[in-house]
């Protein structure tokens, strides 16, 4: 089936094994999941703007609503929003394009993968229709999530949909990366995309299995009786958060590394330049990444009474994080070197990349501190560092992907007026919310309260512009989304290649791309490479 | 630097601060908030070194190297083998080298912070929903109540290291002493601590940290800092109404 194919039928979207096709169908679904984890947000920094109620009902059932919000908030933007957007949608729409493949290697099991991620929003969906909602965050901690009156099979059953979603994308795109590259196309010359999605596909199968396990087991101490966090009865509450956040961490990279290699691939394009010491952020960055992630989860766990040497140990750990990171860094900014940048809608985000990543990456370095986290811990200094580099670093990468193959998936040019007014705001507006939190939290604001009367008042004001800045991001988002889809109807027809670009699917496809993508078969030279400009 | 010296007489005399204490010798002991504090304004210092390097390179290239018209190639020079590996490796070591500074910096302050003096006060403190539970070890017991805000919280004698064993009878706490610096979770089924050093007289705030359902944003106490003869006094008082 064709994206091309002329008028419209649902059940040939439903029922399409077309990879393009199918990211699409992540792509809406993870857009549809962001927009109303940004509508929890909004009531969360509404709620936050003043101490006392103020739009929960009062100080008693306060919690209840505001801690749903939190959950929501949580569980829609990572499993629903960042993975699907990433490994869903741009893997999808992408990966098959850039190696010179006619589809993935498993066409049907990608269908069923995205039936599974649908599946999985519609289950969270559920959270606003029981009445016993959700209220556990997305980290789900016993004893807590088995005592709770609320729902926690909700959680549990959309970990284990959209964790079996994750599990069979990446047997089929590793499959498909390692048998499907077009003739002549050796692992030196791969798309920054394709070895960044190829490295967190490995991530992903190897460490998502560890987190269905752990919340299979609450399910059970939860509704059958069993007893794996309970110690009265010899459990133990830390088995949970270590199995956590020994997924949960390198999910981490799972979104940080697509996000980077989207990123690599706008900065490559807009500038005209190969990618700076290649080899460094593929086998320096990338694979360092894939071995070092599973080495670092007790930083989540500093102040959790864990033993004192593996405090220890995992601080060494996870600060030599910043010996790959900083490869791929280097690597990215220096392809901007003596480059030819054309400025543009997915290169403002590009540039704002650079900063996201600076701050977002180095304010977690006190955080990787045992000794440092032991204050700034659950603060909403950790807060506003990860919302820097998870939240907006890799938001903005979704945003710059859209961006950049809008032409590619819908044959039409975005309104850049409209484009980049919503970068401003957004852009802006996250700088308002965020600096704030990082200041309070240095003074010890903690996370997940609605209520802080008990701190000193100034931190009303700094909440109070935070909230600001929030309804800034949103005037942004809803002039980003709103572009894609007025411009997907009735934009400018788009060129073949209107960024010039040298990568496959760009050069050898149709705009969009017709059924088997290619209309005849690629095979490259032994001096070919996506950024051989010349 | 006075108690430092202190200290190191006394080890190399090889006295116990059993010794010590019972001859009525001032113990010399650490203030981790202030050693966590002098840490934050030198890592504040090193990342902000590494930031400004980094985004003075990024912005100056992104408008250095605009294209000036339509078609135009970079001109990145192609890197050799030698260099190719020369910014892998150096770059690789420097940040090493940054990481292991901060390490050794780290675990520094964070062996102060595990080492309990020897001297310090002991208080078991209990979190449940929604109450905090301190209890000394002359049997005082004083629980503080998170919804009505009645109780006094923990109290403490000046210039006493206290260290708290910690846990919980329900779901997981944290007790999270923002001016001292410190957090540690409590949970039922194991035991935690954790110490400071409270230098001053006066009234701070310790307030859970790991989330504990509907009441989470109230589950706070106070913590007071009076005179050792205010403490006595207070301890006298609670043993009567006891």
């Amino acid at each position: 089936m064709s994206t091309a194919s002329s008028g419209f039928k649902l059940s040939e979207w439903i029922f399409t094994t077309d990879h393009k096709r199918i990211g699409i169908l992540y792509l809406i679904g993870s857009i549809a999941a962001f927009s109303l984890a940004g509508i929890m947000a909004l009531l969360i920094r509404i709620e936050q703007a003043a101490p006392g109620p103020t739009i929960v009902s009062d100080a008693y059932t306060g919690g209840d609503q505001y801690n749903v919000w939190l959950y929501f908030h949580g569980a829609a933007m990572i499993l629903g929003f960042l993975i699907p957007g990433l490994t869903g949608f741009a893997a999808n729409y992408l990966l098959p394009l850039m190696i010179g493949a006619k589809d993935v290697a498993f066409p049907r099991i990608n269908a069923l993968s995205v039936w599974l991620f649908w599946a999985g929003i519609v289950v969270a969906l559920l959270t606003f229709v029981v009445p016993d909602k959700p209220d556990i965050m997305w980290t789900g901690y016993p004893p807590y999530s088995i005592t709770t009156a609320g729902n926690t099979a909700l959680y549990v059953f959309t970990v284990h949909l959209i964790g079996f979603s994750s599990i069979l994308a990446s047997v089929n795109f590793l499959v498909t990366i390692i048998y499907m590259r077009a003739p002549g196309m050796g692992w030196n010359q791969l798309n920054m995309f394709v070895w960044s999605c190829f490295t967190a596909l490995i991530i992903q199968l190897v460490f998502v299995p560890v987190l269905a396990a752990a919340v299979t087991l609450l399910l059970f101490d939860r509704y059958l009786g069993t007893h794996f966090f309970d110690p009265a009865n010899g459990g133990d509450v830390l088995l949970y958060q270590n199995l956590f956040w020994f997924y949960s961490h390198p999910a981490v990279y799972v979104i940080f590394l697509p996000a980077m290699g989207i990123f690599y691939e706008i900065f490559a394009t807009m500038a005209k330049n190969p990618i700076f010491n290649y080899k460094a952020a593929v086998y320096g960055g990338m694979c360092f990444i894939v071995l070092i992630s599973g080495e670092v989860w007790v930083h989540h766990l500093y102040y959790s009474g864990m033993p004192d040497w593996l405090r220890i140990g995992q601080m060494v750990t996870t600060l030599l994080i910043s010996i790959p990171v900083g490869l791929m860094t280097i690597s990215l900014f220096g392809t901007l070197y003596k480059g030819s940048i054309t400025f543009n809608i997915p290169m403002y985000y590009g540039t704002a990349a650079l900063y996201l990543l600076l701050i977002g990456g180095l304010t977690g370095i006190p955080l990787a501190m045992t000794v440092m986290s032991v204050h700034l811990g659950e603060t909403s200094f950790t807060h506003a560092h990860f919302h820097f580099i998870m939240g907006i670093f890799a938001t903005f990468s979704v945003f710059a992907a859209v961006d950049f193959w809008f032409p590619k998936i819908s044959g039409r040019m975005l309104n850049p007026a409209q484009g980049k007014l919503g970068f401003w705001l957004n852009f802006i507006g996250v700088n308002i919310t965020f600096w704030p939190l990082f200041i309070i939290g240095v003074e010890g604001m903690p996370r997940r309260y609605w209520d802080y009367s008990q701190f000193p008042s100034h931190f009303a004001h700094y909440h109070k512009v935070a909230t600001l800045g929030a309804f800034i991001v949103a005037i942004g988002m809803v002039l980003t989304i709103s572009n894609w889809i007025i411009s997907a109807i009735k934009g400018e027809k788009a060129p073949d290649n209107p960024w010039g670009s040298n990568s496959l699917e760009w050069t050898h496809t149709a705009t969009p791309p017709g059924p088997g993508n290619f209309p005849k078969e690629v095979t490259v030279d032994a001096d070919w490479t996506p950024y051989n400009y010349k | 630097m006075k108690r430092a010296v202190s200290a190191l007489v006394l080890t190399g005399l090889g006295l116990p601060a059993a010794l010590a204490d019972a001859a009525g010798a001032k113990v010399a002991v650490p203030d981790p908030a202030a050693s966590w504090n002098h840490l934050w304004h030198d890592v504040l210092l090193d990342l902000f070194i590494i930031g400004i390097i980094f985004l003075a390179a990024g912005l100056y290239w992104v408008w250095k190297y605009r294209a000036t018209r339509p078609g135009q190639i970079g001109t990145a020079p192609k890197l050799d083998k030698i260099s190719a590996i020369g910014f892998a490796v150096v770059p690789a070591f420097l940040f090493m080298a940054d990481d292991f500074y901060l390490a050794a910096k780290g675990w520094t302050v964070w062996n102060e912070y595990r080492d309990v003096p020897r001297n310090a006060m002991e208080v078991k403190v209990t979190g449940s929903m929604w109450s905090w539970n301190f209890e000394y070890d002359n049997g005082v017991s004083t629980t503080f109540m998170v919804d009505t805000k009645e109780g006094d919280g923990l109290v403490v004698p000046v210039g006493k290291p206290v260290v708290l064993r910690m846990t919980s009878t329900d779901v997981v706490h944290s007790f999270f002493l923002p001016d001292y610096r410190v957090k540690e979770d409590m949970m039922p089924g194991r035991v935690t601590y954790l110490w400071f050093n409270p230098v001053k007289v006066g009234e701070t705030l310790a307030t859970c940290a790991e989330f504990c359902g509907n009441r989470h944003s109230f589950m706070w106490t106070k913590v007071k800092v009076v005179s050792q003869a205010d403490f006595d006094t207070w301890i006298a008082k609670k043993k009567q109404g006891a």
